[in-house]
């Protein structure tokens, strides 16, 4: 499993003491403010036993998990450790990782949200009240007293567009600065125009004012912006997170002692440790130690690599049995993982900025308003003989009723529908673009180590050995972190295999685990120093009285692989199998899940050229992949999918996030892409048709305030139901 | 009519009063967390008596952050 191996702190303890001195700063103030990021935090029960098992802590004075964020806040007294709260996490169960509270306490992304929310409600409660005082006025009040209700609406929706309204005005200010013309320009206008307008007519004592018309778009425009930003922001704020847990550190050893320091202030030649179950920091070479490595989220082997002295290892690879020393060959910019970073880099700027459909809708709707009605005012200027109120006052009609409020619901409300359904379904839209990029896929190209499989072996052979074969391997495999043995140990437990009782066990270090039993001198590890002959396939030895024994190994299929490969065949996608693995595996996988197009022994780049061969071929590429080997691809494709148990870095690069263990939701989401893409275009035709029945209607002078409101609320409502029926 | 003369003012401060009711709950930071709050109603922890208030308030550090 990689969230096991995957973890650089692993081991919290181990970096308790050198951190305590970073730490020490920190403890000159009167309150230790801790942030951390808990991702397995999923529900009730994880609220309760996070908040109480924290409560326990020395120190501790309150805690409180926000599970939108899935971020736990920790308010302590002074003296209180990131790295002892991250060990109680531990031991209550749950990864954590500690943020930095500088950054993070009051985002950019939350002040937006809360100053949208806080408009949002201005212009709300000011709609309420100036329709209570319009249905009156609808309702046949006159005289006097309409004119006085006018007065007091003008009095709540002066503020309320002055407030609310600035997000339009700012935004339109912008793009007419940059010679643009986007949706916010024409809307302004609007808002001010009929606002000055109503005034006008209000101290004329006229008849209509467009008051609640004014304030109900903002409201309804705002509506829309704020399930936008929602959609966004948990996407937004994940990315935020990942940026704040690059705080590597290694561990550097100079004559013996032990330092930790930021893996930005190595440099070449120096010594760094790296422990069982730590990733490698930097390139470099190994002096001392053995062990074995992981390649697999960098090159997509499954086999553990040996390491020993001279062996050359790169940043990123996982050490999994025994402590490795390493020397530094490329640090910072020259290390493997930054070139990878580079090119992830450059595929990115390569891929053209991406249009929307509600954009290419609003650059074609936009000028249209305020033509129409310039137009409506010249032509009453000349019917009515130069009356200038009559004409400003069609205008000022048209151009509010052709102003797009169901427009600007179009887009936000099926996107936020659709997410939130994929969301349930076990997905996570990390790019507002990534559901229409998704909808235009015609071919899907999968990973196959960590994306089609788990990642982690499962034993095939348990059946052909003996008893007392399978409880020594039991009780050899039990005391290795090794991710074979685990698997063996983890198997045989659940066969119901009892360990068999051994004597002076010990871990050889890159090699396997030797112990006596009944006398007699048992090993289990590689093949090699078992003085077993090696097989082809993953496998770990057993030796036992003169006899050995190969526990073979396959891959285990990720749950629903077939099913998604089936699924997006039905869908009439074309799928491809490209891996890093060694052919043999990469045509057996393909074989098992029918895939036709595959192709083995990919390199990064080569992974990302094929992509863009299939891409100039004028495919839309949908790629999903786990390894870092795997970033330049996705980063290269026209949408992709990551699962969470994939490389920060790879997750970064994608759009979207598979949150489960299932991989089935992958086709789904293709599927409901689609039919989302259907909603919203279908939103379009509907505030489209509003316009071409009414804008007619106010062109000629029929249209009232009346009509104006109930026009827009009509075509809003219509709107979202729309968005709510997606499946 | 002479009515008006109360409902108008009635009114406009009932619809200040749920302005004022909103704005409060937007700095306490009602609308922070809605997955969680959706979830908290499950929890049992505070079912018999309600929860302490702490010594430090979370309102503070919330509506001094408030732009």
């Amino acid at each position: 499993m990689h969230s096991a191996t995957a973890r650089p702190s692993a081991c919290p303890a181990c970096d308790a003491a050198p951190a305590a001195e970073a730490l020490a700063a920190k403890a000159a103030l009167p309150d230790a403010r801790i942030l951390l990021s808990v991702p397995d935090a999923h529900c009730a029960a994880c609220i309760g036993t996070i908040e109480r098992g924290m409560a326990q802590m020395d120190g501790v004075r309150s805690v409180r998990l926000n599970l939108t964020l899935k971020r736990l806040s920790v308010d302590a007294k002074a003296g209180v450790e990131a790295s002892a709260v991250i060990a109680q996490l531990d031991r209550l169960g749950y990864e954590a990782h500690e943020l930095d509270p500088g950054t993070l306490s009051m985002t950019e992304t939350e002040k937006q949200g809360r100053e949208l929310l806080m408009r949002l409600g201005v212009s709300g409660f000011a709609m309420m009240n100036i329709m209570l005082l319009s249905v009156a006025v609808w309702a046949g009040a006159d005289g006097a007293t309409r004119d006085m209700f006018h007065l007091i609406s003008a009095l709540i929706a002066v503020p309320t567009v002055a407030f609310a309204g600035q997000p339009f005005f700012r935004n339109a200010w912008k793009a007419l600065r940059a010679g643009r013309m986007d949706m916010d320009a024409p809307i302004s206008v609007a808002l001010i125009l009929t606002l000055f307008i109503s005034i006008y007519e209000t101290l004329q004592s006229g008849e209509h004012a467009y008051f609640e018309a004014v304030v109900m778009l903002i409201f309804f425009l705002l509506a829309g912006r704020y399930l936008d930003f929602r959609a966004r922001a948990v996407a937004r704020s994940a990315a935020q997170e990942l940026a704040a847990l690059e705080v590597p550190r290694a561990t550097r050893l100079v004559g013996g002692v032990e330092t930790v320091v930021p893996v930005a202030n190595l440099v070449v030649g120096d010594v760094v440790l790296v422990r069982p179950g730590g990733r490698m920091p930097v390139d470099g070479e190994v002096i001392a130690g053995k062990s074995e490595i992981d390649r697999s989220l960098l090159t997509g082997e499954t086999l553990p690599v040996f390491a020993g002295q001279g062996v050359i290892v790169s940043a990123g690879e996982v050490n999994l049995t025994g402590p490795l020393q390493v020397r530094v060959t490329a640090a910072g910019k020259d290390s493997s993982l930054h070139r990878m970073a580079d090119l992830v880099a450059n595929a990115e700027s390569a891929r053209t900025r991406y249009t929307t459909a509600a954009e290419r809708a609003a650059s074609a709707y936009a000028p249209t308003i305020p033509i129409l009605s310039f137009g409506a005012f010249l032509v009453w200027m000349y019917l009515s003989g130069g009356d200038l109120r009559l004409s400003m006052n069609i205008a000022v009609a048209s151009l509010i009723i052709t102003c797009p409020c169901a427009l600007g619901l179009a887009v936000p409300a099926v996107v936020t529908s659709a997410s939130g359904k994929m969301f349930r379904k076990g997905l996570l839209i990390k790019d507002g673009t990534a559901l229409e990029r998704l909808a235009e896929v015609d071919t899907v190209v999968f990973d196959k180590t960590g994306t089609l499989t788990m990642g982690t072996p499962v034993p095939t052979n348990l059946d052909q050995h003996g008893q007392d074969v399978a409880r020594v391997a039991m009780a050899l495999a039990d005391a290795s972190s090794h991710p074979l043995a685990q698997a063996l140990a983890h198997a045989l437990r659940e066969r119901g295999v009892t360990p068999a009782p051994l004597d002076a066990l010990s871990e050889q270090p890159g090699y396997g685990m030797e112990a006596q039993w009944q006398g007699q001198r048992v090993r289990l590890g590689r093949a090699a120093w078992v003085g077993a002959q090696a097989r082809t396939t993953t496998a770990a030895y057993l030796s036992l009285g003169g006899e050995t024994h190969a526990f073979t190994f396959a891959d285990q299929l990720r749950p629903g692989a077939a099913d998604v490969v089936a699924g997006l065949q039905a869908q009439g996608k074309s799928v491809w199998l490209i891996s890093g693995d060694v052919e043999g595996a990469v045509q057996d996988m393909a074989a098992r899940l029918n895939i036709t197009d595959w192709l083995a022994g990919a390199l990064p780049q080569d992974k990302a050229d094929k992509i863009s061969t299939l891409q100039a071929a004028g495919h839309k590429v949908l790629m999903v992949g786990d390894g870092l080997n795997d970033t330049v691809a996705l980063s290269a494709a026209h949408v992709s999918i990551s699962p969470a148990s994939a490389l920060d870095a790879a997750r970064a690069a994608s759009d979207m996030v598979l949150l489960g263990r299932d991989i089935t939701p992958v086709a789904d989401a293709v599927r409901m892409s689609k039919t989302a893409m259907k909603r919203i275009r279908e939103n379009f035709w509907q505030s489209g048709i509003y316009n071409v029945i009414f804008v007619p209607v106010a062109l000629f002078g029929y249209a009232t305030p009346l009509w104006a409101a109930a026009i827009m609320s009509i075509s809003s409502i219509s709107v979202t139901l729309n968005a709510l029926r997606l499946k | 009519m002479e009515v008006l003369a109360i409902l108008i003012p009635v009114s406009l401060f009932l619809g200040l009063l749920g302005l004022g009711a909103f704005v409060w709950t937007l700095r306490k930071g009602m609308y922070d967390d809605p997955d969680g709050d959706s979830q908290r109603i499950l929890d049992t922890r505070y079912d018999d008596k309600p929860k302490p208030v702490s010594p430090k308030p979370e309102a503070s550090e919330s509506a001094s952050g408030d732009k």
